[in-house]
């Protein structure tokens, strides 16, 4: 099942032989099509559909787990949005939306088990909330309050890396130890690790070197990246020339592709992918196809560089519809548990903006706490001084939020 | 309860933004994050989402009006009565909000704007706490290094401003020295480096350790953080107050003309040749002064200056030739005294007098006084042209602009001719625009075809 040559489609169409520049052009530009090797699960119409690989790993998702996927997409959503609009009124800094790629997520969140390791980039708000991480702990990052108010190990989810696809040198270094620690094998207790960047990030050096030493040891870690499209303004054609998940052949391990906006296949396909590495067939590389609705962050303005058709093509293919539709025409789900959904995420909204507008700006000297275990006395030196300023103030206010300017 | 909104900053460090549309009116009941207006930053478009719901009951910008980060934009009468509704999920949440303002983005009542970045409304517009008396100076980062700092020093007001300060500069040394600073228990802030380009060798830590040392004022370093600093003085200082006082006295207007030059660098060939001229070196400069001379004789509003005092406007008879001279000191204009009244040779002479003098530095005070207009030569810099500042008291200026072949239509034909960029700067309280068109025109026409000065 290791052989990368098993993952490409059984019937390859005849394009793909000898495929010409433009050929190829074409294919990474039809941003909406993810192509005959797509592993789909939930049509985008809501019909589930049968693929004789996956089946196997999403049996047990009956009419109440799906009602759970769908609870966790439209909750994320909700709060990713009031994340959005709290930006918007000036209440954090900056805000990265994942409008579009709750799919990706939750399913890829919700094929986890407690023991593995998860390691985030900076967008993945989904995969947060299955790890049992509350919204409200994502906001000091976003208000430059902390860089992440959990604690990765209890979690087993890392704190977000803003430096693009540096977490996968990070997960590959975890999944090694994982395997000297002999952490691999069969059983309940068997460990893997998964690792979440993007599109973008394919083209960094980090994650090219992740999936050497991944490859060369064995490394128990599924590389999923969500393909959303675009790198900030770059698309896919500037960052390849073959499709993504095909790169993983060149370094000796499975590829595959999954409809990102998919929960069901995004779940079942990382099922599998875990499964792999656990067993110690690792590592396995999962390209997402999915695309980010929103801009890349609250600072960007998509609209500068791509046409409006495209999301509306997209939104077509919207994950959270699909399951809906899925859940009214092939469970008999009534009204009665969509409204009950909407008014509990409109909830958890509210919880959110209180809390993130009340939350507290941190003391002065916060920025240095933490910085060594042991103490620096440059470090130490800096804080006096620091302090010194502020005491220079006549009244005590509190600084302002990231220490003043 | 009302409850202001103001402008954020939606993306980073921006500063302002421009109100497009607003989408409620005075009266409208809003929800939270229901859609109010749109900006537009330096970055995008962006729509903003009301935090509070309520009555609107006033919008404080007009769309078109740029508002800086933290101004309010809108006030909503809210139903909450003195205090946020909710309940404070942090402790001193609620209360400390509404005391110190620590709302990102929010003026609090001490006048303090909290932005998230580190970067904030610009410099100057920012209000911030008083700071305490120099009695308690002892509280001073200055102190702490050990190293007195100008007490009355304002730079010490602001954060930036300390990082570039002297005390605060990071020392330059090796690590190995490093480590032998810390062994040693040695301030590498308090020595000063023997090495090249200011680094502390192994010497000066040790002679820092063996010398008793006094803390005396930190050299000045020629380069602190990347910055160098220098006192603004001199040539610099009169121009600058010269440039602001001019930019904020006189309404400016700028008027672009490219010239036909070729007839005028033939005369110029021809007269070279002349034994009268052997010895003299005849630049384009000089017939732009003659044709300056001469075109102002026809618009003598040119040449005449605006007497606020005496409400009145002042012409002059003669023409005094302020000519613009890069100089080592900086920027100076000596002037060529009655230069309406010289010939062509005379100027050319007067000029290579004036330049080289400038140029020496034994410009004295009484030639750069008492101009009525000016010539700068921005073409020996290669620009083609520019927006010239008037000198103060003057009522206008020319810039004329580098002298090179051009493609250029004469009769209908493409052609490679010599071209000239010329911008006449004037005050619009004493000169239209006829009369600066008229006198720039006059001069392109007569650097066309040098000729005409024969029928003024």
């Amino acid at each position: 099942m290791s052989d990368p040559h098993d993952w490409a489609p059984s019937t390859p169409s005849a394009p793909d032989q000898h495929p010409s520049r433009e050929h190829v052009l074409a294919g990474l530009k039809a941003t909406d099509e993810g192509g005959a090797d797509l592993v789909q699960l939930l049509t985008p119409e809501g019909e589930r559909v049968a693929d004789p690989r996956f089946d196997q790993f999403a049996t047990d998702l009956d009419s109440a787990a799906l009602q759970g996927l769908y609870r966790d997409m439209v909750l994320v959503r909700r709060f990713d949005r009031e994340g959005n609009a709290l930006q918007r009124q000036g209440q954090l800094g900056i805000w990265v939306p994942l409008l579009g790629q709750e799919a990706a997520q939750i399913g890829a969140g919700r094929a986890l088990q407690p023991q593995d390791m998860a390691f985030p980039s900076y967008r993945e708000h989904g995969v947060a909330w299955t790890r049992g991480i509350d919204p409200t702990e994502l906001l000091g990052i976003f208000r430059g309050t902390d860089h992440g108010a959990w604690d990765p190990k209890d979690a087993r989810f890392h704190l977000y890396t803003i430096v693009i696809g540096n977490q996968c040198l990070n997960a590959t270094g975890y999944a090694m130890g994982q395997r000297f620690e002999s952490k691999v094998g069969e059983g309940p207790e068997a460990e893997a690790t998964i690792c979440f960047f993007g599109d973008g990030a394919t083209s960094q050096g980090d994650v090219h070197e992740g999936f050497v030493w991944a490859a060369v040891y064995d490394a128990p870690v599924v590389f999923y990246f969500q393909n959303n499209q675009w790198a900030i303004s770059e698309p896919t054609e500037r960052q390849t020339r073959v499709p993504l998940y095909k790169r993983a052949a060149g370094y000796g391990f499975p590829g595959i592709r999954v409809d990102g906006n998919d929960v069901l296949a995004c779940l079942a396909v990382t099922r599998w992918a875990l499964e792999e590495c656990r067993t110690g067939n690792g590592p396995v590389l999962v390209e997402a196809f999915t695309y980010r609705m929103d801009a890349h962050t609250t600072s960007d303005d998509p609209t500068r560089y791509r046409l409006a058709d495209e999301l509306e093509l997209w939104k077509l293919k919207d994950p959270i519809e699909r399951v809906r539709v899925n859940l009214v025409r092939e469970h008999g789900i009534g009204q009665e548990f969509f409204s009950g959904v909407q008014a509990e995420s409109d909830a958890l909204a509210a919880r959110f903006r209180e809390y993130c507008v009340n939350m507290p700006p941190p003391a002065p000297d916060r920025m240095f706490s933490q910085v060594y275990a042991e103490g620096s006395t440059t470090v130490d030196a800096q804080r006096q001084e620091y302090l010194a300023y502020h005491e220079s103030f006549e009244s005590h206010g509190s600084p302002a939020v990231g220490g003043g300017r | 309860m009302r409850r202001e909104f103001a402008m954020p900053d939606v993306g980073e460090g921006l500063t302002e933004a421009e109100v497009l549309t607003w989408h409620v009116a005075r009266g409208d009941t809003v929800t939270v994050n229901q859609i109010i207006v749109e900006i537009e930053t330096a970055k995008a478009a962006v729509e903003l989402p009301c935090p509070f719901a309520g009555t609107v009951g006033e919008l404080l910008a007009e769309p078109g009006q740029t508002v800086a980060v933290g101004a309010p934009i809108i006030v909503i009468e809210t139903a909450e009565a003195g205090a946020p509704a909710a309940p404070s999920v942090a402790p001193g949440g609620a209360g400390a909000d509404e005391e110190v303002g620590a709302k990102i983005g929010e003026t609090g009542k001490d006048g303090r704007i909290a932005t998230l970045v580190g970067y904030g409304p610009r410099p100057g517009s920012v209000q911030r706490r008083p700071r305490r008396s120099a009695t308690s100076g002892a509280h001073r980062s200055g102190a702490v290094n050990g190293a007195p700092r100008g007490a009355a020093s304002p730079a010490v007001d602001h954060p930036r401003d300390v990082a570039t300060s002297p005390v605060a500069h990071v020392p330059l040394a090796k690590p190995p020295v490093r480590k032998l600073a810390k062994d040693l228990g040695v301030d590498l802030r308090e020595v000063s480096g023997s090495g090249p380009g200011g680094v502390i060798t192994r010497d000066d830590v040790e002679a820092h350790v063996t010398a008793p040392t006094a803390p005396g004022p930190v050299v000045a370093a020629p380069s602190a953080g990347g910055v160098r600093r220098e006192p603004i003085r001199g040539v610099r200082k009169a121009t600058a107050a010269a440039m602001v006082s001019s930019a904020f006295t006189a309404p400016h207007v700028t008027e672009f003309l490219a010239v036909d030059v070729t007839e005028t660098m033939a005369l110029r060939d021809r007269l070279r040749a002349d034994r009268e001229y052997a010895e003299v070196k005849l630049t384009p400069l000089a017939f732009v002064a003659k044709a300056v001379c001469l075109a102002a004789r026809r618009t003598p509003e040119v040449n005449a200056s605006w007497d606020d005092a005496a409400a009145e406007i002042v012409y002059y008879d003669r023409v005094q030739l302020g000519i613009a001279a890069a100089t080592p000191r900086g920027l100076i204009v000596p002037k060529v005294r009655d230069a309406d009244m010289l010939t062509l040779r005379e100027l050319a002479v007067a000029l290579g007098e004036l330049t080289a003098t400038a140029r020496s530095g034994r410009t004295p005070p009484a030639d750069l006084m008492g101009g009525t207009f000016t010539v700068t030569n921005v073409g020996v810099f290669g620009v083609d042209t520019g927006t010239p500042i008037l000198n103060p008291g003057e009522a206008a200026i020319l810039a004329v602009g580098a002298i090179k072949p051009t493609p250029w239509v004469v009769d209908g034909q493409l052609a490679v001719r010599t071209v000239c960029q010329l911008a006449l700067s004037f005050d619009h309280r004493l000169v239209d625009g006829e009369q600066g068109s008229r006198f720039l025109a006059d001069v392109g026409a007569l650097l066309t075809d040098p000729g005409l000065a024969l029928t003024w």
